[in-house]
């Protein structure tokens, strides 16, 4: 019997144990269409298979959460009656291939996802890593890779009209051969208007939006391997988009749920019509005849298996309420789309599909929902334990300080994103209240309201790479420091999980460590994850990527006249440090820009510290005192410092009277550090706050003037502003004009 | 008074201009692209946006749609029509402006605050400013470049058609102290130089950022006023804009 059967398991990748495993759920042997369904069902994508069992580590509960993990996207209650949903998701491997459709659907389906709960997006971010910038064929190849995913963003977002608000880029040599891009959506709802994938008895199912055509044929499975020289050659398997046609599907989608018309929604998203259609049976506990003469296509000549694996983009699975069958129709008429009842619910719970009058695959739901699922060895990579040991005490001082931290500005993760975020239209919807650049974290206001939330997605690579649980803890609470600064009282988060391959021990174990990691963070902080995406192979013969918790924290402002931004406001503000001057070099950007070197452990992270830290600075902002505050992160007191001063062009004068190594003090990485200003008027009062919480805090200086002075015991630096912003503005805009 | 604000299938402005005429009191109501008549509206917005999906060349469908021929006929009645943005570009591909709306210089889409200076105020649009006012108002496109042949060029600053020219930031002495390495590309030249400086955000010939029609009641503009009617959202210069709007329909009713 395996021989015969070699042939189809090697043509589909599906491992001899997992056949075994799916003829034992059938009781009977599939065929080729069947065992297609399992193939993408079953993908670590659609699965989990090989997460599942450590996500069940996370807490999902908290009193705002409506929806937590397992639906299209997690909501969130934010008072009023309005609630947020959110999620974010990877398209790591399509934008590898063809970064600028890479990119962009990733954009669209992760909108899909936010309107399948019933929620108006309102809010885009992103997440990117990439290789090398240098002069180099490989800088070339990044290059080319950064204004595709650049142009693949703006070319979806700005066009379906949702303002991309957010986001980071981060360039790291080992992400040359697999590049992340993490997009992020954040939708607004009523409460009462939250849509799940459900679908009662006897129900006509639609298909609404574009026709389905051979793009992205596998497109599931293909995230779910890893990347070779092969990989080009499934530039077939990257969906095209088409945001026009995103942006009717989402005015269909939105209006069907205002005028309720429809009882469930589901996004048509990776692994097309089988993901969609069996999953929502199976959420219902019913089955699903799927008649697939119905479904409008593109290209004639399409046969069930394409049909089923498609991802062809801009598709929506809509249950209409009984009796409301024509106005559905009607409204998509109106906005020119296809809505086409293709499937019936039945008490059955199987997921039948039929093509020209014959069953072509009949398939129990649970069986395609119920992947195996798999617990591993994992082990550290020794390397890395070597590396995280190294002694860093005798590193040499530089001579110069001052070009020290002009190198850090420079400097590909420090710099201004500015050429990146100006290409992505920021503010269409007019709820942009701080925009990309002026704050550690976006604020988006809720028309109609005082509230606002803030959100921010962060995850470092350097710190995770050298320490993955420890790595995963200082994203959680980076992502939620800088809600906190704006003013945000962070609600919950959604995780993009990038790892390597978790087939192998050290890959497995770096999966294992983040997730363990983000567990402790989210327990101490009183976080829940409410929604999430996990991508692994992201590995190859010669590189694994840095582990990568791309954590997306969302806050609510209850009174947006209480807000903080980064940038310097007003001369003679009073400049205070939160937290303690010295910070450590390990997998510091200092440690990687002016020795060359990436070792080290990560800073130690106090979550008890870390928590009341984030509630100082809200309260300041509550009171009204606050208006600009700013996380110390990568670059230290600084890099932080310089950062405030240029927005406004507005300088400072800072006195750091400490014995420990001026660079320590200068550029050494340190969490739950955050600096502000403050009238003097009401210094003596935010003195009282933060000590009331306990807290270490010093007095640094003064706003003003158009230099940054900094006095040490042993030397006066001082920087012009125009200096400052030269080098800080430089290093994108080659690469983005 | 009702202000129309056209809604193509791929408009995304739409409800932003709805909300910034309500700000200032008015009556705003979306009305289709396939609505044949304006009747009962003394105004009407053409927002931003991407109206049939833009994949030709901005704006060069939505003129054929039918709800155009009610715009004309509302414009010609001497009624105030604005295009903001999307609607610049549809006004002078459906021949209600002149000029065209070419690709940014720097062949990208750009989304910033940028400044402009108030050439006219005898307008319904710009009776609230005064002469030479700069406002700070944000752009966000990628084809904004305004281009017109020399005499068209010439007739617009005769007949004092220029309404909106982009200008140097005024809290910044030296505006052009950190020049865009965009700025110039080999190859690419400019009829008379301007364009290139960095206040200028997409080579706009004369700096243009907007114009009227001879009558002075078809304004057509790049940058986004109802994005700027609050200071929560970093400006609210745009807001006159709007409320000239609102006074110059009540005289006219």
């Amino acid at each position: 019997m395996e021989e015969a059967l070699h042939p189809l398991l090697k043509e589909t990748g599906i491992p001899l144990g997992e056949y075994q495993e799916i003829v034992r759920l059938l009781g009977r042997e599939p065929n080729r269409l069947e065992l297609y369904l399992f193939k993408v069902m079953w993908s670590e994508h659609c699965s989990y298979k090989n997460s599942r069992p450590l996500l069940r580590l996370l807490p999902r509960d908290g009193p705002a959460v409506l929806q937590g993990p397992g639906e299209n996207a997690g909501v969130v209650d934010i008072g009023e009656g309005w609630a947020v949903a959110f999620k974010i998701e990877s398209h790591n491997h399509p934008s590898a291939v063809e970064p600028v459709q890479g990119a962009a659907t990733g954009v669209g389906g992760i909108i899909r996802d936010i309107m399948a709960m019933g929620a108006r997006p309102i809010a885009l971010l992103n997440s990117l890593r990439f290789g090398k910038l240098e002069d180099s064929p490989e800088g070339d190849r990044t290059r080319y890779l950064v204004r595709g995913v650049v142009e693949g963003i703006a070319h979806y977002g700005n066009a379906i009209g949702v303002p991309t608000v957010g986001g980071e880029v981060y360039f790291h040599p080992d992400y040359q051969d697999n590049p992340l891009v993490n997009a992020m959506c954040v939708g607004l709802l009523r409460v009462d208007e939250l849509k799940k994938s459900r679908a009662s008895f006897s129900r006509p199912v639609y298909y609404v939006g574009s026709k389905t055509g051979r793009d992205g044929i596998g497109g599931a499975a293909f995230a779910s391997e890893e990347l070779s020289e092969e990989s080009e050659s499934k530039r077939p398997s990257v969906q095209v988009g088409d945001p026009f046609m995103g942006k009717l599907t989402l005015e269909v989608t939105l209006g069907a749920i205002r005028q309720d018309l429809v009882e469930g929604v589901q996004d048509m998203g990776a692994a097309g019509l089988t993901s969609s259609l069996s999953e929502m049976a199976h959420k219902s506990g019913l089955g699903l005849e799927l008649n697939l003469d119905w479904v409008p296509r593109r290209e004639t000549g399409m046969n069930s298996l394409e049909l089923m694996l498609s991802e062809s983009q801009e598709r929506m699975v809509l249950v209409p309420h009984p009796g409301r069958e024509t106005r559905l129709e009607a409204l998509a008429a109106r906005w020119g789309l296809d809505a086409v009842p293709v499937a019936t619910m039945i008490a059955e719970p199987v997921f039948r599909i039929v093509s020209e009058g014959q069953v072509v695959a009949n398939v129990p739901t649970s069986a395609l929902a119920d992947s195996p699922t798999y617990v591993r060895e994992g082990q550290e990579n020794p390397a890395t334990a070597t590396l995280r040991a190294m002694n860093l005490s005798q590193l040499p001082v530089p001579q110069n300080l001052e070009e020290v931290l002009l190198q850090l500005l420079a400097s590909p993760n420090l710099c201004s994103r500015a050429p990146v975020f100006e290409r992505y239209d920021h503010q269409v919807g007019t709820n942009t209240a701080l925009i990309p650049g002026k704050g550690d974290a976006a604020i988006v206001r809720i028309k109609g309201t005082n509230r606002a939330i803030a959100v921010k997605v962060d995850a470092n690579p350097r710190y995770s790479k050298l320490a993955p649980r420890l790595g995963a803890q200082h994203a959680l609470a980076e992502a939620a420091r800088n809600v906190s600064v704006v003013g945000g009282r962070p609600l919950a988060y959604t995780d993009g999980l990038n790892c390597g391959n978790p087939e192998t021990p050290h890959g497995y174990f770096e999966l294992s460590e983040t997730i363990h990691g983000l567990a402790e963070a989210s327990r101490a902080l009183g976080l829940p994850v409410v929604s999430g995406n996990v991508s692994l192979y992201n590995e190859g013969p010669s590189y694994r990527i840095p582990p990568t918790p791309m954590v997306g924290v969302v806050g609510l402002l209850e009174n947006l006249e209480h807000r903080a931004e980064l940038g310097f406001q007003r001369a003679g503000e009073f400049i205070v440090l939160i937290g303690n001057k010295e910070g450590g070099f390990g997998a510091s950007e200092y440690l990687w820009v002016a020795h060359h070197l990436e070792a080290g452990s990560p800073p130690a992270l106090d979550l008890a510290h870390e928590a009341k830290t984030q509630a100082a600075i809200r309260e300041l902002i509550e009171r009204g005192w606050v208006k600009t505050a700013h996380d110390v992160a990568e670059g230290g007191l600084a890099v932080a410092l310089a950062e405030m001063c240029l927005p406004y062009r507005l300088g400072a004068t800072i006195e750091i009277r400490n014995p420990a190594r001026p660079d320590a003090l200068l550029f050494g990485e340190a969490p739950s550090r955050i600096l502000f200003t403050i009238d003097q008027a009401k210094l003596q009062m935010a003195v009282k706050v933060l000590e009331s919480f306990e807290l270490p805090h010093k007095i640094l200086g003064q706003v003003g003037g158009d230099k940054l002075t900094i006095l040490m015991p042993k030397e006066r630096l001082e920087w012009s502003l125009e200096s400052l912003h030269a080098v800080w503005e430089r290093t994108l805009r080659e690469v983005l004009p | 008074m009702k202000v129309a604000v056209i809604q193509f299938p791929g408009s995304n402005c739409d409800q932003d201009a709805v909300w910034a005429l309500q700000l200032v009191g008015l009556e705003a109501e979306l009305v289709w692209h396939t609505a044949t008549s304006l009747e009962g509206f003394q105004g009407a917005i053409l927002p931003g946006g991407f109206s049939y999906g833009d994949y030709l060349r901005a704006g060069a469908l939505a003129k054929f749609s039918p709800v155009m021929q009610a715009v004309r006929r509302l414009a010609e009645r001497g009624n105030p029509v604005v295009g903001i943005c999307n609607g610049f570009q549809v006004l002078t591909e459906a021949g209600l402006l002149p000029g065209a709306l070419l690709a940014n210089h720097t062949l990208h889409f750009t989304c910033k605050e940028v400044f402009v200076r108030v050439e006219r105020t005898n307008l319904p649009f710009t009776a609230g400013y005064h002469q030479g006012q700069v406002l700070k108002i944000p752009i966000a496109h990628g084809e904004g470049r305004y281009y017109a042949d020399a005499q068209t060029l010439e007739r617009l600053e005769q007949n004092h058609q220029v309404v909106f020219r982009y200008t140097p930031n005024p809290a910044r002495s030296t505006p052009a102290s950190t020049p865009r390495p965009a700025a110039r590309r080999p190859g690419m030249v400019w009829e008379d130089g301007v364009g290139e400086s960095s206040f200028n955000p997409n080579g706009s010939l004369h700096d243009i950022a907007g114009i009227v029609n001879e009558q002075g009641n078809v304004l057509g503009m790049m940058p986004h006023p109802e994005r700027a009617v609050e200071g929560i959202l970093g400006s609210a210069d745009g807001l006159p804009l709007f409320a000239s709007l609102k006074q110059a329909l009540e005289v006219m009713a």
